[in-house]
């Protein structure tokens, strides 16, 4: 009887004491740090509301969140339609279940290699004397290189794309696979034409998997700092960057209260899309 | 000069041990060949024999980190062979290295660290300063390091001159001393003179001042390194070269002086002067190979990098002079006993001049010249030290061919070009707001 009622209490303990000690408590001993006080070389526990005041009052704080919230904008934009696209034409346009799941399978394959390799690569074929240029420039189509294309905003957009599209068509496949076909069937005998069926029928019955591709892209965008640097050149700002360098300089609670910050912001964000989308309805 | 590198812990001691090791398995394989398992498990647990010192009788092991520049192999290899001692080497970029001192004290024997990062962290009491009774070669030592003077005329330059914090009070001090004492807190290990690096083949006419980097026809041609507290050093001496700001002192600025400093710093990249901000080794070496850059900060090595490439490329000295970087080795806290005499005789050995050549051959330079001198040829002491023409090629220490006969170093001698340096790499007092004003710049 004893058994029957901490038997459940047991078999979610495992979890709850993964989740407590590598997630509850590091999250936990930032917010802490956060309110601590710091010199170049150390931290001393404290309560102070400065690290909170310099960040918040700071306009480069704002500028820098303002700028990662744009990239986060477009990234979001341009992998929900490429991610769409992709994902609808694997699930509609594809017939064979085996064909659906090869095609699905090239997707990954880049991710073979690592993160960072695929973002670097992009460095000579955009460069000055980079591969597209020289083409271009060979062609006839322009006489002077593109400087825009790296270490702007545009290398950084395209990477981010390039490396965060498939975290959006994986679970909008997932739930587009799962549309009974008979709802669109039943759609074209009613008279609606193919526009109507997309936007009356599949995305409303998709949105689970945008939520969800959405929640990761935006969070990991929110989060990123390589990719902005090496991009960039070191030319624009992201939060995570901003971080990075206070770290680097030894400023943990500084760094700490930015944390805490763009978690509480990236929360709310995650709720927004949650309050929009029911994605449990679709789990 | 600090260098963002990979922790190469793992790669460097299965290195250092391999010789030791492989014996070891040849052994092993031949005695498991007669199905004496448990012998050759034993030979192979006391494979390493043979020292030539103590140390033999008792094994020890230091444990040594720094910037990637002076943690090299080879070093750890030469120290095995000569003294018994074994190092192990983790490279780690110079704020790794600060954070590492101050906050994992018991996580290293020997720190590697640069004069700046040494007046940031020993006030964390975590090294403990040496007695220069038992430094063989300390009256050697370059004077830069003791009393700040390479020649009894020359003036002791702006920022952390490493004569500044070399000295305590006494073996429990934190407090550096302003003239040399019995206590030294670093014994200095490698140094250069940095300046820009350009492409002569692109930038189409003599460079000969900081501001140089300014030229609108270099727009979008250009880098400073973005490591704020080297950073700001360029930027500063930018700034004077440009008659933007007379600094009092640019490795300790004031307020004032940060603000014209950053300010004109994003004025100059909103106008779009800058191509990139580098902030690797490896990010400055391919910025100027592939040519999205023709003149940026540099640190020597890189631009050897270039050059090996086949692809011309200049450290050119400038008027203004050069920002200046060196480093120590510190002994921590904790050691005492037989490793601190291992240590002590680690470091005496370090200047005994093996290393010293080691080091000048790769273009920078040593603590104790007049070791050094006698591990080099007469032509390479002439053409590294003396900045007279090659009279057969130049070899790096792994043999390479770095310059042919004939070539001359950029910059010249060691007296022209340690004797120009107008700042040492530094930490300033008012680094929290330079920090924070430099981040503004990156986000401008």
């Amino acid at each position: 009887m004893t058994l029957s009622r901490i038997a459940p209490y047991l078999q979610a303990a495992p979890l709850t004491l993964i989740l407590a000690a590598f997630l509850v408590l590091p999250i936990a001993t930032i917010v802490m740090v956060s309110f601590w006080d710091y010199d170049s070389i150390q931290i001393f526990p404290d309560f102070v509301f400065t690290n909170y005041e310099e960040t918040i009052t700071s306009p480069v704080t704002w500028r820098t969140y303002l700028n990662t919230l744009k990239y986060t904008v477009i990234v979001w934009a341009v992998t929900l339609l490429v991610g769409f696209w992709v994902a609808y034409y694997l699930a509609f346009h594809i017939r064979s279940a085996t064909m659906q799941m090869v095609l699905f399978l090239v997707c990954t394959i880049p991710f073979l290699t690592s993160n960072i390799i695929r973002m670097i690569s992009w460095i000579p074929f955009l460069g000055r004397n980079g591969l597209l240029n020289q083409s271009l420039m060979t062609m006839g189509v322009i006489d002077q290189p593109l400087e825009f294309l790296l270490f702007s905003d545009f290398a950084v957009v395209l990477a981010m794309v390039h490396l965060y599209t498939l975290f959006m068509v994986t679970p909008i496949f997932n739930t587009l696979m799962r549309i009974d076909r008979a709802l669109i069937e039943a759609a074209r005998d009613a008279g609606a034409s193919a526009f109507q069926i997309l936007t009356n029928v599949i995305i409303p019955l998709a949105k689970p998997g945008i939520a969800i591709g959405s929640i990761f892209v935006v969070t990991l965008v929110m989060g990123d700092f390589i990719t902005v640097r090496f991009m960039s050149g070191g030319q624009s700002a992201s939060v995570g960057l901003m971080m990075a360098n206070q770290i680097a300089l030894l400023q943990y609670p500084a760094a700490a209260a930015n944390a805490v910050i763009l978690l509480v912001l990236v929360l709310l964000l995650v709720a927004a899309i949650l309050r929009i989308v029911n994605i449990r309805k679709e789990l | 000069m600090s260098q963002k590198t990979t922790d190469r812990t793992g790669a460097k001691s299965a290195k250092s041990g391999k010789p030791a090791e492989s014996g070891a398995g040849v052994s092993r394989r031949g005695l498991l060949k007669g199905a004496a398992a448990l012998g050759g498990l034993a030979v192979g647990g006391q494979a390493v024999t043979g020292f030539p010192t103590v140390w033999a009788q008792n094994p020890i092991t230091l444990r040594q980190f720094g910037t990637g520049v002076s943690n090299l192999n080879a070093i750890a290899e030469k120290c095995k062979a000569d003294l018994g001692i074994t190092l192990q080497m983790t490279a780690l970029d110079s704020d790794a290295v600060s954070q590492r001192v101050v906050t994992q004290a018991n996580s290293f024997d020997i720190a590697d660290i640069e004069y700046w990062i040494c007046k940031k962290v020993f006030a964390a009491g975590t090294l403990q300063p040496m007695d220069v009774k038992k430094i063989k070669y300390y009256d050697q030592i370059v004077p830069i390091f003791t009393t700040g003077k390479l020649t009894p005329e020359s003036q002791i330059a702006q920022g952390t001159a490493p004569n500044t914090v070399s000295f305590v009070d006494g073996p429990d001090s934190k407090k550096f001393a302003p003239a040399p004492t019995q206590w030294m807190t670093l014994i200095p290990t490698i140094y250069n003179a940095d300046t820009l690096g350009i492409r002569p083949d692109l930038v189409g006419r003599p460079i000969k001042n900081w501001k140089d980097i300014l030229d609108p026809a270099f727009k979008g041609k250009t880098s400073i390194l973005n490591i704020p507290s080297i950073g700001i050093m360029d930027a500063a001496m930018i700034c004077e070269s440009a008659g933007i700001v007379k600094y009092a002192d640019k490795g300790n600025m004031t307020k004032a002086e940060i603000d014209i400093t950053i300010d004109f710093l994003i004025k100059t990249k909103q106008a779009g002067q800058f191509r990139a901000f580098w902030k690797t080794f490896d990010e400055s070496v391919n910025l100027m190979a592939s040519g999205e850059v023709v003149i940026q900060s540099m640190w020597s090595p890189a631009v050897a990098a270039v050059r090996s490439k086949g692809i011309p490329c200049v450290y050119q000295p400038l008027e203004e002079g050069y920002r200046a970087w060196g480093g120590g080795l510190g002994i921590a806290k904790h050691l005492k006993g037989a490793q601190l005499d291992a240590a002590y005789e680690y470091i005496n050995w370090y200047l005994s001049g093996w290393v010293g050549a080691y080091l000048n051959r790769q273009g920078y330079y040593s603590a104790v010249l007049s070791t050094a001198e006698k591990n080099m040829t007469p032509d390479e002491w002439a053409f590294w030290m003396l900045g007279q023409p090659a009279k057969t090629d130049i070899l790096s220490p792994e043999g390479k061919v770095m310059y042919t006969a004939g070539a001359v170093r950029d910059g010249g001698s060691f007296k022209e070009r340690m004797g120009a340096v107008a700042c040492w790499n530094s930490v300033m007092d008012e680094d929290r707001y330079m920090v924070r004003r430099w981040n503004e710049f990156i986000a401008a």
